[in-house]
């Protein structure tokens, strides 16, 4: 006992070398991703000063003030992530759902890999995809709705004639979030803990009520957070959007019509190569817009998940 | 089983650095063996330029030929968009660049800190790209516009392709009642920058916008002229104006000039630029055009794009200098000029371009 106690007080104070450097190194990352987050935010903000300040004639398309520049950009932003969402979300809680609950172990595991697989997917092939197959395929079905549906704010004509519209790229934008939302979704699904469920079935719970009493209200934040996390990825998604949407600078709710609101990624994408002066600093004005929608949607993701806590079924 | 992941990790960084190496080395492009327009002294050392993506394939094509006559020498170019190239050649970054648009007054008037001390840079004219009015239509495979007709058609005003003024130009041509789609740019370019240019001055009343690189109005739009072109050939009734060696499958109008039609063709599209006048009060050696839109020259199309080598006047180093003259010297050839009709179908300068061109680039020194 003597023996070993002044051992182990040694032990204890001595720091070795391997752990202060993993320590610091770790300090380090920690402090290097605050201070990118901060570098991208000055260079916003100082580059986008000139825009504000400026004659609006000087701008692109000489709108009223640089907001009216920005408001279509912001908005066709949300719109089409929005619009991704609202397909996105649904899917991937089912395919989540599929592979954890519903779908034997081996035909899971295979579909897990496929879908991991569709994450890694360029844009930019998403993007061809969009244009070569799915604008040509949904176009009957534009054309249809605008005919039968037309009298609905949304579905208002003239259906744009080769189905380049902000639905067209918002089921692609769904096609590229799926994958993360699912995977994560998939994750979460699987940590319900089994005592719950199990409980829900020995009540005389269906399969359907089981996931509804346990499994759901677990992985309410996660999903959530899944959510948030492909709501980022659609905001800022750049590619894609430009080479499928027809844009045009409007505010406009029409899914089907030619004139679509551009996304501020895909707005810088296609002017910034032949923009000079002034109009550059508009387009990091956007940019800097972009910036604060994405930072609103993660505070709001960590609002929503913190309130939710209490009842998600882990504590 | 560590060593074999690194063994992959290594093979992937040789093979992407190969790769990189080979696209770095034009010698692969279908260049040229015309060596003939080669000065008689090699040229060595390496220029760096960058600007217009309309020339990127021209010079690419270029730059392939001009190396393998010169293997001492190496021409890099970016595509980085003229603004972007004019204001990295301004500031001294690159010694030469690519522009779609001549410098203005406000640039001439500023220092060009890459030039020697008081120099200024020069436009010299190297591509002409003529734009194509291009339309797909089922049935109806030639088609007479003039430019108010055009104007009315891409500001919306005409929406049918049996519309009356349409048909005043095409006598004995059936025409589908159609709905027109016009189709254009959504990314910021120097062809809606012409194209608009060549609108508002051919067709004011129609077409009351500045020449714009953003299409002014609403309507159907895609990106680069691939984009453009692939989403006029989508749909039905369709219209577009893109740079002639991308229409395709789509058919092209021809333009009033004067009282006639012209089709595009390159000796027409370099027939316009002999017929414009220069930009009034610049240097002796500086050859920037004012397109004459509105031109009644016999066989001159009006709808070009005309983009320039912006070079010094002066360089501080005699080296570059000389570097700059045998490469614009080459580009402007008619030897280069064929290699780039060849590529990517611009029109060749013509014969007295040409010299006027050889004049302003032996002044460079």
């Amino acid at each position: 006992m003597n023996a070993s106690a002044p051992a182990e007080v040694k032990m204890k104070v001595k720091v070795r070398r391997g752990d202060r450097v993993f320590a610091t190194s770790t300090v380090v990352a920690g402090s290097l991703i605050l201070a990118l987050l901060a570098a991208t935010a000055i260079f916003l903000v100082v580059e986008s000063l000139p825009a504000l300040s400026a004659n609006p004639k000087l701008l692109p398309g000489a709108p009223a003030n640089v907001w009216a520049y920005v408001a279509p950009l912001a908005f066709g932003t949300v719109w089409a992530g929005l619009l991704a969402m609202l397909i996105a979300l649904p899917l991937s809680i089912g395919i989540a759902l599929f592979i954890t609950h519903y779908a034997p172990r081996r035909i899971a595991q295979a579909l897990g890999y496929v879908i991991d697989l569709l994450a890694a997917v360029p844009s930019v092939v998403f993007g061809l995809w969009g244009i070569a197959v799915l604008a040509p395929a949904v176009l009957p079905l534009y054309d249809w709705l605008v005919k039968t549906l037309g009298w609905i704010p949304l579905f208002t004509g003239p259906v744009s004639a080769t189905g380049r519209t902000i639905l067209t790229a918002a089921i692609v934008l769904a096609v590229m979030v799926i994958p993360i939302i699912t995977a994560l979704c998939r994750e979460v699904f699987l940590q319900t803990p089994v005592l719950h469920e199990e409980a829900a079935l020995a009540l005389g719970a269906t399969r359907l009520e089981m996931i509804q009493v346990a499994v759901l209200p677990f992985g309410r934040s996660g999903i959530i957070s899944a959510a948030m996390l492909g709501l980022g990825r659609a905001l800022g998604e750049t590619m894609a959007v430009a080479l499928v949407l027809s844009p045009a600078l409007v505010i406009n709710f029409a899914l089907l019509t030619s004139n679509n609101p551009s996304t501020i990624a895909s707005n810088i994408a296609l002017t910034f190569n032949e923009a000079t002066g002034i109009g550059l600093n508009a387009l990091v004005t956007t940019g800097l817009v972009l910036f604060v929608i994405t930072l609103i949607v993660n505070l709001g993701a960590r609002y929503a998940v913190n309130r939710r806590k209490a009842f998600s079924g882990a504590n | 089983m560590n060593l074999k992941r690194y063994g992959v990790a290594v093979a992937i960084l040789a093979t992407a650095a190969i790769s990189l190496t080979a696209c770095a080395s034009n010698e692969a492009a279908p260049a040229a063996t015309s060596t003939s327009s080669a000065t008689s002294t090699p040229a060595t050392g390496t220029l760096n330029g960058s600007g217009s993506s309309a020339q990127a394939n021209a010079e690419t094509a270029w730059v392939a030929g001009f190396q393998e006559a010169n293997p001492a020498a190496t021409i890099n170019y970016a595509s980085v968009g003229s603004g972007a190239g004019v204001a990295a050649f301004i500031s001294g970054g690159m010694q030469f660049a690519g522009s779609d648009a001549a410098l203005t007054d406000a640039q001439l008037a500023g220092t060009f800190t890459g030039c020697a001390a008081g120099a200024k840079g020069i436009d010299i004219p190297n591509y002409i790209a003529p734009i194509a009015v291009a339309f797909n239509l089922k049935g109806v495979k030639t088609l007479n516009l003039d430019a108010t007709t055009i104007a009315n058609i891409f500001n919306g005003k005409i929406k049918t392709w049996n519309d009356p003024a349409i048909a005043a130009d095409n006598p004995g041509v059936t025409l589908p009642a159609t709905a027109i789609v016009p189709v254009h740019r959504s990314d910021s370019s120097g062809t809606t920058n012409n194209f608009t240019d060549y609108l508002a001055k051919a067709a004011p009343a129609a077409w009351p916008q500045a020449a714009n690189n953003v299409f002014p109005y609403p309507g159907e739009a895609a990106a680069q002229n691939a984009g453009v072109a692939s989403a006029a050939e989508a749909a039905e009734g369709s219209i577009a104006y893109l740079e002639a060696s991308n229409t395709g499958t789509l058919s092209v109008a021809k333009l009033k000039v004067g009282s006639t039609y012209v089709a595009y063709t390159p000796k027409a599209a370099a027939a316009v630029v002999d017929a414009s006048p220069l930009v009034a009060s610049r240097e002796a050696n500086d050859l920037a055009f004012n397109i004459d839109r509105t031109t009644t020259a016999k066989g001159a199309y009006p709808l070009v794009l005309v983009s320039y080598f912006i070079a010094c006047q002066k360089y501080t180093d005699p080296a570059v200098a000389s570097l700059v003259k045998a490469y614009a010297s080459y580009v402007t050839s008619p030897a280069g000029q064929q290699v780039a009709a060849k590529s990517v179908n611009s029109a060749p300068l013509s014969a007295s371009l040409t010299a006027k061109v050889a004049t302003s680039i032996a002044s460079i020194k």
